[in-house]
Order: structure tokens, then C-alpha cells, then sequence
């Protein structure tokens, strides 16, 4: 039996798919148990299908020190 | 689904127009004035310009550079903010101009500009020509984009709210899909670390969204 912390970690690890086979069948099973849980799962998985809608874009952090460093040039 | 979204556009209207009188009843006091902090910019509002550029135009390196340029014009004109509007209002506000000017740019040439209508590829095609033309009104295309697009910029403010290396780990491991071994490696931490930093990170932004997007 997994406690709920851990559970919450299979959990997100599961949303990008990097979760074990014997992680996600101690999840499955703890789900069923604990409702709590159940719930926040589906709204982890709700967060998760929503960010992939979304389409999102980032600058890499390489870009932003660079954008960083021309602006301090300016001042 | 059509209804549904009728009444969600309208919510979203009316929170705006919610916010905007309260906005309205703080200008008339002088110390509610927005300042501009620009060594802050780049942290706060890059992702998020970015967002909205790509949006517009699909080449990542001209709206990066576009980004970059309304930092740029930002700060030459910071003398002439007035503070009636967020930092990151004003920050739009210019890069929407520098939008437009981009693709003026790129339309410059007479003959760029000159654009040619035809009623369809194929110009022998028979048949009633204007039912044809008119817009499905059963695609939900088009809104859905439109959609999606806010719902981007609405997870980009939430994710500006969280401490800094959750933002950090966040962004590179959902947007930018980077692989949890690596990301250890370049932050020097070891993996469960990242996933607690994930796990409230996460937990953080579902609330955030819950209040700002449902």
C-alpha cells in the first residue's frame, strides 16, 4: 500500500509518461481506494490536456540571458 | 457546446468589465500609479510576449527578435509612460505595433502587396457560387483557436506567479519537453527534487487557473 504523497508523485510522473508499469498499477490501486486522490487526478490530467491545447511557447533561458545582456548594454 | 461558449465568452466579458472599473476607481488616486521596472522585464513578461507574438506570426526567430525590439522600444520611451496602465499592458501595446509594422514591412513591395481573388482553385468549378462562400456556422474552428490562445496566455500569467525555479522546471520539462535526466544535470538536483518542485508547481497553477480560467 502507497501513501498519498507518493501517489501524487506516480501521479505526475504518469502526466508525462514516465511513470513504471508497476507505478502505475500502485497508482490504479490506490485510486481506488482513496477518493481524494481520484479527484486530483483527473485535475492533474485536466492540467495536463489543457497546457497541450494551449500550444505554449517558451523562450529557452540562453535567449532571455541574451535579451538580458543587449538591454543592459542599452542602459 | 455553441451555448456553452456563448456564456463563457460573456462571463469573460463581464470580468473584464469588472476589473476595469475597479482599475477605474484606483487611477483616481495618484498613489495607485504603475512604475516600470525594466531589469525585471525580461523575467516577468519575455514568455509571455512571446506567446502572444508567435501567435500572430508563426516564425519563432522574428518573434523573438520582435520581443527583443519591444524591450527595446520600451525602454527608449519609458520617460513617456504614464503609469495609467500594467507594465505589461503597455509592453503589448507596443509590440502589437510592432506587429503590424513587421508585416508591413514584409508587404512593402508592390507587388507583395498586390493580391489576386479567385473564386477557387479550381476556376471551371460549377455550382450555387455564394453558398458555397458562406462561413460553416457549425465549425468551431475558428473560436476554438481564439480560444486556446487565451487559455496560453492565461497558464503563461500563472506560471509568471510561481517562485522562480518552480517556473523554471516547469517550463522545461512541459513546454520546452525537456527529459528529466537532463534537466537534473543542468540544475544540479536530483530527481526527487524535480518531481516535488513539479508536484507544487502544478498544484499551484490549477488553482491559479481555477480562478482565472473556469
Amino acid at each position: 500500500m502507497i501513501s498519498c504523497e507518493k501517489a501524487a508523485i506516480i501521479c505526475n510522473k504518469a502526466q508525462y509518461r514516465e511513470a513504471t508499469f508497476i507505478e502505475k498499477l500502485k497508482l490504479r490501486f490506490h485510486l481506488l481506494m482513496c477518493k481524494t486522490c481520484s479527484k486530483a487526478t483527473k485535475k492533474n490530467t485536466q492540467l495536463t490536456s489543457l497546457c497541450d491545447k494551449a500550444n505554449l511557447h517558451s523562450l529557452t533561458e540562453n535567449d532571455k540571458l541574451k535579451m538580458k545582456e543587449i538591454l543592459q548594454e542599452k542602459d | 457546446m455553441a451555448a456553452l461558449n456563448y456564456i463563457r465568452s460573456n462571463e469573460k466579458k463581464l470580468k473584464v468589465i469588472k476589473s476595469n472599473s475597479i482599475t477605474f476607481d484606483n487611477d483616481t488616486k495618484p498613489m495607485a500609479q504603475h512604475q516600470l521596472q525594466p531589469e525585471n522585464w525580461v523575467d516577468l513578461y519575455a514568455d509571455y510576449l512571446f506567446n502572444y507574438a508567435i501567435g500572430r506570426i508563426s516564425d519563432s526567430e522574428v518573434a523573438k527578435d520582435l520581443v527583443q525590439e519591444t524591450f527595446m522600444a520600451g525602454l527608449k520611451s519609458a520617460k513617456n509612460y504614464k503609469g495609467d496602465a500594467a507594465e505589461r499592458t503597455w509592453l503589448i501595446a507596443i509590440l502589437k505595433r510592432k506587429v503590424i509594422d513587421y508585416y508591413r514591412k514584409i508587404n512593402s513591395n508592390k507587388g507583395k502587396a498586390e493580391v489576386r481573388m479567385n473564386y477557387s482553385a479550381q476556376s471551371d468549378a460549377e455550382g450555387d457560387w455564394l453558398e458555397e462562400q458562406v462561413a460553416d456556422p457549425f465549425s468551431s474552428f475558428e473560436n476554438s483557436n481564439i480560444e486556446n490562445e487565451e487559455l496560453g496566455l492565461a497558464i503563461q500569467d500563472c506560471i509568471s506567479k510561481l517562485p522562480k525555479k518552480q517556473a523554471l522546471v516547469f517550463t522545461m520539462k512541459t513546454i520546452q519537453g525537456i527529459s528529466t535526466e537532463d534537466i537534473c544535470n543542468e540544475l544540479d538536483i536530483n530527481p526527487s527534487n524535480l518531481w516535488v518542485m513539479i508536484h507544487r508547481a502544478r498544484t499551484a497553477l490549477m488553482d491559479c487557473l481555477n480562478q482565472n480560467w473556469f
